[in-house]
């Protein structure tokens, strides 16, 4: 990592606690190299903070790579930031300008509290996923691979769908902090494949209970989440989870 | 949402028709024609029943849905730049739609209101052709009602599609069609709506 000659002006979230109210800190940063990645403008931040003996900032990161789902950060009134099809540790500085001002806050959702700073609790995706997004499978040998044949358009769209990290930048991005398109991923990925066929119905009404127990909004169709998604998951899952709810409310055994 | 706004989107066909029928320019001889047997037919005035119901789930449901994803989002965000990522129209359909609402409230203490508690007293109908040529000689009457077209246009815009959406009809197969049908009925309908109040003011229809 060279030493730069970006400066920039951050206006960061800062919150002690999710009880706590929070409010923006201004800070100033010299010497960032645009070839530096977000997460590592924040970790120069941090180091200076630390120097000055001051709390460095909460975020959340991990693989840095782009593929575990674990940062986030609203960067600039978007999502993992401007750059389309990334995560927050994907972006780099040279999207940016020298001497911008970067407003930096946390994913904002009744279902996603702030833990700390820009820390959210992604929790409620877990119970979601709990709720029955997996197959219920008795172990015992592996299957030929070939027992079960797969239309190569469904496997490739199960597989699109899978591609989603649970970041949660769907939520973030939508103006009613909805989280159906994290929803309908888990959703189509499973009912797209045979193995997903048993609890095809069931799943579909119980992630979609849970999903409204945890708070989140109601989806009205702005396409703003796929449009932000790190992963690029499609719209059209939102519509097929619509169908498999609608379909399990006027099938299903459970009442 | 979707099933009320497609119900209602099916009135707009038929309200749109029948009132273009001032078009023909005759002393609103084939509008009156028309209008009498909608006020008049029992199975339309049973329908009718439905239509206001239509009406009142829609405005409760979107009321409703409106609060309940405001409350999804208790803390605001300082920054949102979410032009990059949807349209103004389908974020604002609360917005619109509260507009249309109080557009709706002017249009029907304008007609449906006056005619129906007529019937109701005497069992005769107004003169609705008579009083829209009156109505519309206000140049405010006139803009209330444009802009009320206006609002409907945009809230269309999103809403046509969107109620395809919900409903999990969303499919490359038949996309095109919904999109094209979508963007054409949201200009030509609430044009020709438009274009009534104006016409009988310039005095195009008289």
């Amino acid at each position: 990592m060279s030493a730069g000659n970006m400066r920039l002006t951050l206006k960061v979230w800062r919150q002690s606690n999710t009880d706590t109210q929070g409010g923006f800190e201004n800070y100033n940063l010299d010497g960032v190299s645009p070839d530096m990645s977000f997460l590592e403008m924040f970790d120069i931040l941090n180091e200076q903070l630390i120097e000055e003996n001051k709390e460095p900032v909460a975020f959340d990161h991990d693989c840095r790579e782009g593929i575990c789902g674990m940062c986030s950060m609203f960067i600039n009134g978007q999502p993992h930031g401007p750059l389309k099809g990334v995560t927050t540790c994907q972006l780099h500085m040279r999207s940016f300008q020298d001497g911008d001002t970067i407003t930096v806050e946390p994913w904002r959702a009744a279902g996603f509290p702030v833990i700390k700073d820009l820390v959210v609790n992604r929790d409620g995706f877990d119970r979601i996923i709990s709720a029955g997004g997996f197959v219920s499978v008795n172990t015992g040998n592996a299957q030929d691979a070939n027992s079960l044949p797969i239309a190569k358009e469904n496997a490739d769209d199960a597989f699109a769908a899978a591609a989603c990290i649970g970041c949660g930048a769907c939520v973030a991005a939508c103006k009613n902090a909805s989280a159906m398109l994290f929803v309908s991923a888990k959703i189509s990925q499973l009912a797209l494949l045979p193995q997903g066929q048993a609890e095809r119905s069931i799943r579909a009404e119980k992630m979609v209970a849970q999903m409204d127990a945890e708070g989140f909004g109601n989806c009205t169709n702005t396409h703003a989440c796929s449009a932000e998604c790190p992963k690029e998951i499609s719209f059209e899952n939102i519509a097929r989870m619509n169908r498999e709810y609608l379909g399990a409310k006027v099938s299903s055994k459970a009442v | 949402m979707s099933l009320t706004g497609l119900f209602l989107i099916s009135f707009l066909v038929i309200h749109a028709t029948i009132n273009a029928m001032i078009f023909y320019n005759d002393g609103g001889e084939t509008f009156s024609h028309w209008g009498h047997f909608m006020g008049t037919n029992p199975i339309i005035r049973t329908l009718e029943i439905g239509l206001v119901l239509g009406f009142l789930i829609h405005i409760a449901d979107g009321l409703w849905l409106t609060k309940n994803n405001n409350d999804a989002r208790p803390v605001k965000y300082a920054v949102t730049n979410a032009k990059a990522n949807s349209t103004w129209y389908s974020r604002s359909m609360g917005l619109l739609g509260t507009l249309i609402l109080i557009f709706l409230v002017i249009h029907t203490s304008h007609f449906w209101i006056p005619n129906r508690s007529n019937q109701f007293a005497t069992g005769e109908e107004l003169n609705l052709y008579q009083m829209m040529l009156d109505i519309f000689q206000n140049i405010w009457v006139v803009i209330i009602y444009v802009l009320g077209c206006f609002s409907l246009a945009w809230h269309l815009l999103h809403g046509f599609q969107s109620a395809f959406k919900t409903l999990g009809l969303y499919h490359f197969k038949y996309n095109g069609a919904i999109q094209v049908v979508g963007v054409v009925f949201s200009i030509v309908v609430p044009l020709l709506f438009a274009l009534m109040p104006v016409s009988i003011y310039l005095g195009w229809v008289y």
